[in-house]
């Protein structure tokens, strides 16, 4: 490698060529503050937050996009520098909405920490005129605030990265916001309520729809019967929102948390992972043996399902009819579980915690509603999740671990992987495969579907038959491997999920700042915890999970029985044509 | 922006078929999109979301990307231009003699806000900056008509003429 020496604040260093500043320091230990940039994503040199004096140069410069040369000094801390990252963020300041206290990101805000560490002292020192803009509640997902905006241009980035770009910078000059094409709702758009704008952001401009009112008032109504489920990923990162270090699995405390905030029943997503994935190799299985449509595509993602319905509606029937998880479990409460408990449905409140923002738009979709009720009453991220355990005073870090309730806490080691990329087609594979062959496997893992690549492939010989199955996660992924597909490349089977990285890097997942999501492998980090459960686990297959036997046994009959599908099942719709793309 | 205040769109086959065929010879070309879109405002006066959507649809872009590049350069209008084309001088002579107020009160009349056109296709309002004749300053044109040395009660009368 081709290294070139440099100083910084007088310090010699050897790094690689084609580093920028930013990268060195850091290399050197100093994190130079940013607001705008992300490694990779958006690398614009826009808010000259990053400003350090270079012997020589004429002006201060970027760190974040100037590539250090041999010779080149540094100088981080001078007066003149962070007197002008003061000044910038008193600029920002001039036409910003700072009602930090009762701002859903204060504590967790890029701009509030910067303000803070820089001494900021004056927030009004430069007020003038400040444009007002009315919110955009119009998404069931979320809410944009450009009040709070800072034009970073982040979520931008973000949203075209995921292929769809509905926001972006529209006017000029002080006019500039960060809006829709002809100034439209975002529900007018073609957004998928992914929430990767959400997760960039670096203040409260954008944020999730809070939901969490609704679930304390259910929780405090004594007619209704409460219940939680929480999705595979939850448990490998609610704890960040906690102070606690990446990839830190805290199951226990999750549902310590969730019994301690009042709820009837504490269950697991992770029982309707491993039913999905009865009813979806079943699916799967039946396809091959009888013609149909290929490849099939996984469901679980509800950011992915409208992604196909407003792009690729061509192959909707290629998506397998199978209801997410959330859904299914939702389904199986208000049916099966109000059954067994003389329990009518209408009293029941199904709560949802999920890493995804897009979860809130599918529990309003049409066809799922299994008993006449909504499947799923309120679906949370795992963001209000900790707002609520913070609200209730429940000290997290304090509280013992404990387990799921039964009977739908009982799990496998293939239903928590879900949270990953790869993880739901492994799952499948488990099970798909020991069906088709009759045999036992040697060995549960498929590693070539694992891993954080926005696309993998890999060719199985099962029973004699080469089965081509895909994975891609993040919506751009996506659509390149789509358009495979719609050029004739042959596969049997394929994952899709909306967000890149799967659930463990969805919308509704803890914020993170840039210094952060640009440095470290969140995805790979937090999948690493759902990868170390599976392997832990005595029973790693749907299939062997034993009370998903008993619910075959009593209730459903057979994986794609008549009632599994009234249940269990729902259909898409083209939206192609209804909205700006 | 407001639907009901712009004119119906009323673009004919021919132009599509021109937009395409401008958009098809640039397609290729890295950084195209300006290119395209100035040639579509020659062919259709403006760019209304209906052209946007096409010249987006046909490069594989987002509309807001093109949208985005609509709003941010003043060449670029999303309103038809009027039967009467009226621009207000808001350069600096012309300014401080009153030209905000005159600008003002068109838009009030009219009920519209520069840039924009009236339902009827009558009018259309936008600023301009200085036009060389400070001398009668504040000044504002009808298409080829100057009108001069104003003040904001002769607005009213200016339109009546038309």
């Amino acid at each position: 490698m081709n290294m070139v020496n440099i100083k910084i604040n007088g310090m010699p260093l050897s790094v690689p060529a084609g580093t920028t500043i930013l990268e060195a320091a850091r290399e050197f230990g100093i994190e130079i503050p940013t607001l705008c940039h992300m490694k990779d994503l958006n690398e614009i040199g826009a808010c000259r937050i990053c400003v350090v004096e270079v012997k020589g140069a004429r002006s201060l410069v970027a760190s974040c996009v100037y590539p250090v040369n041999e010779g080149m000094e540094v100088f981080t801390n001078t007066p003149r520098v962070l007197n002008a990252r003061k000044k910038t963020l008193e600029l920002i300041l001039s036409t910003h909405d700072r009602k930090c206290l009762s701002c859903s990101r204060s504590g967790k805000c890029e701009l509030q920490t910067l303000c803070h560490e820089l001494g900021v002292e004056d927030e009004g020192k430069y007020d003038g005129d400040r444009k007002v803009y009315t919110l955009d509640t119009s998404a069931a997902h979320m809410v944009r605030d450009n009040n709070k905006c800072i034009l970073c241009r982040r979520c931008v980035a973000a949203c075209r990265q995921q292929f769809v770009g509905v926001i972006g910078p529209n006017n000029r000059g002080f006019e500039t916001t960060i809006g829709c094409a002809f100034e439209k709702d975002l529900a007018e758009t073609a957004c998928i309520h992914c929430g990767q704008c959400i997760v960039s952001c670096p203040t409260g401009a954008l944020a999730e729809r809070d939901d969490t009112d609704k679930v304390f008032a259910a929780l405090a109504d004594p007619e209704k019967h409460v219940i939680v489920q929480t999705a595979p990923s939850i448990r490998a990162t609610l704890g960040e929102c906690f102070d606690m270090p990446v990839g830190t699995n805290v199951e226990g405390k999750m549902v310590a948390a969730l019994r301690r905030l009042g709820f009837d029943k504490v269950f697991d997503t992770d029982f309707a992972a491993d039913l999905t994935i009865m009813e979806e190799a079943n699916e799967f299985v039946d396809r091959v043996k009888n013609g149909g449509k290929l490849p099939l595509i996984t469901s679980c993602s509800p950011g992915w399902v409208k992604f196909c319905e407003m792009y690729h509606p061509d192959l909707l029937e290629n998506v397998s009819s199978c209801k997410s998880p959330q859904q299914m479990f939702g389904a199986v409460i208000k049916t099966w579980y109000a059954e067994v408990n003389g329990i009518d449905p209408k009293n029941i409140v199904s709560v949802s915690v999920m890493p995804c923002t897009a979860k809130k738009f599918e529990i309003d979709r049409d066809d799922q509603s299994a008993a006449g009720v909504p499947d799923v009453d309120i679906s949370i991220t795992t963001r209000e999740l900790a707002r609520m355990i913070e609200k209730a005073s429940i000290k997290f870090t304090k509280l013992p671990d404990e387990q799921f309730d039964n009977p739908l806490g009982e799990s496998t080691g293939a239903s928590v992987i879900f949270g990953a990329t790869g993880g739901v087609m492994e799952a499948a594979l488990r099970t798909a495969v020991e069906t088709i062959t009759g045999k036992e496997l040697e060995d549960v893992n498929f590693a070539a579907v694992r891993g954080t690549a926005p696309i993998k492939e890999a060719t199985l010989n099962v029973g004699g038959m080469d089965v081509k199955v895909a994975v891609a996660s993040g919506a751009s992924a996506a659509h390149a491997l789509l358009t495979r597909v719609k050029n004739g490349e042959q596969f049997h089977f394929i994952e899709i999920m909306g967000c890149p990285g799967g659930c463990v890097n969805g919308g509704g997942q803890p914020h993170q700042p840039a210094s952060v999501r640009s440095f470290e492998d969140l995805k790979a980090l937090r999948a690493a915890a759902l990868y170390n459960d599976d392997a832990s686990k005595g029973i790693r297959k749907s299939h062997e999970n034993p009370m998903i036997k008993k619910i075959y046994a009593e209730y459903f009959e057979k994986p794609g029985s008549h009632k599994a599908h009234e249940i269990l099942h729902t259909s898409y719709v083209d939206r192609s044509k209804d909205y700006a793309k | 922006m407001d639907e009901k205040k712009s004119l119906p769109f009323n673009g004919t086959p021919e132009q599509e078929k021109q937009l395409l065929q401008v958009i098809n010879e640039g397609k290729t070309e890295k950084g195209a999109l300006m290119a395209i879109m100035q040639k579509a405002q020659d062919i259709y006066g403006y760019l209304p979301i209906e052209v946007q959507t096409i010249i987006a649809r046909e490069l594989g872009i987002p509309l807001q990307e093109v949208y985005g590049v609509a709003t941010f350069y003043a060449q670029f209008s999303l309103y038809p231009k009027g039967e009467y084309k009226i621009s207000v001088c808001l350069g600096t002579a012309c300014y401080v003699k009153g030209a905000g107020d005159i600008y003002d009160k068109l838009q009030e009349k009219l009920g519209i806000a520069g840039g924009e056109c009236t339902p009827d296709g009558k009018f259309s309002l936008e600023a301009c900056r200085c036009i060389g004749a400070c001398g009668l300053a504040p000044v504002l044109t009808v298409n080829e008509d100057v009108y001069g040395r104003l003040t904001k009660d002769d607005v009213e009368g200016i339109l009546a003429k038309y």
